[in-house]
């Protein structure tokens, strides 16, 4: 049952679905040790330093931890603000 | 001979080690093979109990290890089939009377004579599971479609990808087809697809287990049952053979689903 459906009809997904859903954000957490929390401290600090170099609009930064089998990979998609150019 | 080593563990406690043991043991000694198991969870003992061989026990695998019996003399004969043999646990010691090395250099006496060394794990990270997981060739993880041990079979198998012995092989025990229909367990590929390992092979819940255990006969010795059926295929997957996985999920079709999602949204 597509979960949007549950939603419209104000249902629970399946039991199941959420089994599934909460298990993979916990392995990705026990495999490395990395908290929600932690995840944004990190964010936060990698706006930060390339701010400091680049002009980035930080409401666009995007990192996730994405599982590759049993490997686990840190993803940060950050838009490149165009240069203005100053006459 | 040779012999293949077979770890089977797990991270959480009770999904099925000892049951799967015994009788992948049973499956392999019925289609010919000379099997040992080694009841592996000291202080613990239990596989003497699931094979009906409690009473015959003399020696045991600390008696070995310490050097107060020879191998032969702790080996026990199941004497329902040709060549089975069960090694027992310690009962009135601790892990700590066994190190990894001890028991590579049992295996390693030991491997000549048979074809195959099953190794019943005690749960978790300690001790017991490095002892256990030292001789392997092959490590075999056992988890439920549930929460819990699918999260500490996940740990488990980092851990023996870090002890450099996986890929580890996963066999998923007590699959309830029922509550997979109506959503309420997780199925083979949720699990498959968290834990990214290869499956050799899922398990019913089955009652015929309990009963087994009852009379001391695994169900794989124990007529025609659906867990029986289960593990033999297992023990055929080790062999070699390809044996096709069970239909366990029957009816997941688009007319149960479509019956399901009337039934739900009338209540
Ligand atoms: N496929 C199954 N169907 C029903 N009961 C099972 C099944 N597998 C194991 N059990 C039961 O689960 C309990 C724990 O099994 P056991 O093999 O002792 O686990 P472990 O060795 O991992 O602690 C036992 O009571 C056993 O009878
Ligand atoms: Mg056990």
């Amino acid at each position: 049952m597509p979960q949007w459906l549950d939603r419209l009809l104000g249902r629970q997904p399946p039991s199941a679905v959420q089994a599934k859903e909460r298990l993979q954000l916990v392995l990705v957490h026990d495999r490395t040790n990395l908290s929600p929390a932690k995840l944004e401290t990190l964010k936060d600090e990698i706006i930060e330093v390339i701010s400091r170099h680049i002009d980035i609009d930080p409401q666009a930064v995007q990192i996730d931890v994405s599982r590759d089998g049993r490997q686990q990979r840190l993803i940060a998609d950050i838009p490149l603000r165009p240069v203005r150019r100053e006459e | 001979m040779t012999a293949t080593v077979v770890t089977i563990t797990s991270g959480k406690g009770g999904v099925g080690k000892t049951t799967a043991t015994a009788n992948l043991a049973a499956a392999l000694a019925t289609e010919g093979q000379k099997v040992v198991c080694i009841d592996a969870d000291i202080g613990l003992r239990n596989l003497d109990v699931i094979l009906g061989l409690e009473n015959r026990i003399v020696y045991d695998l600390v008696d070995v290890i310490e050097g107060r019996c020879r191998l032969r003399q702790a080996m026990i004969r199941d004497k329902r089939l040709p060549e089975l043999y069960l090694i027992p646990a310690a009962q009135t010691r601790d892990k700590s009377a066994v190190s990894p090395s001890d028991m590579v250099r049992l295996c390693n006496e030991l491997r000549p004579e048979v074809d195959w060394i099953l190794l019943d794990s005690p749960a978790g990270i300690e001790r017991g599971f490095r002892n256990a997981i030292a001789p392997a060739d092959i490590v075999l993880v056992v988890t439920n479609p549930e929460v819990s041990a699918v999260r500490d079979a996940d740990r488990i198998i980092g851990l023996i990808e870090a002890e450099e012995k996986g890929p580890a092989r996963l066999i998923i025990n007590r699959l309830k087809p029922e509550m997979v229909r109506r959503g309420d367990m997780l199925d083979i590929d949720d699990v498959l697809e968290l834990l990214a390992v290869e499956l050799i092979g899922v398990v019913p819940d089955d009652e015929q287990v309990v009963v087994s255990a009852n009379r001391g006969l695994p169900v794989a010795m124990d007529g025609n049952n659906q867990a029986g059926k289960a593990f033999k295929n297992i023990a055929r997957r080790l062999l070699g053979h390809k044996v096709p996985f069970m239909d366990l999920e029957a009816n997941k079709g688009f007319f149960d689903r479509l019956a399901r999602f009337f039934r739900t949204t009338g209540e």
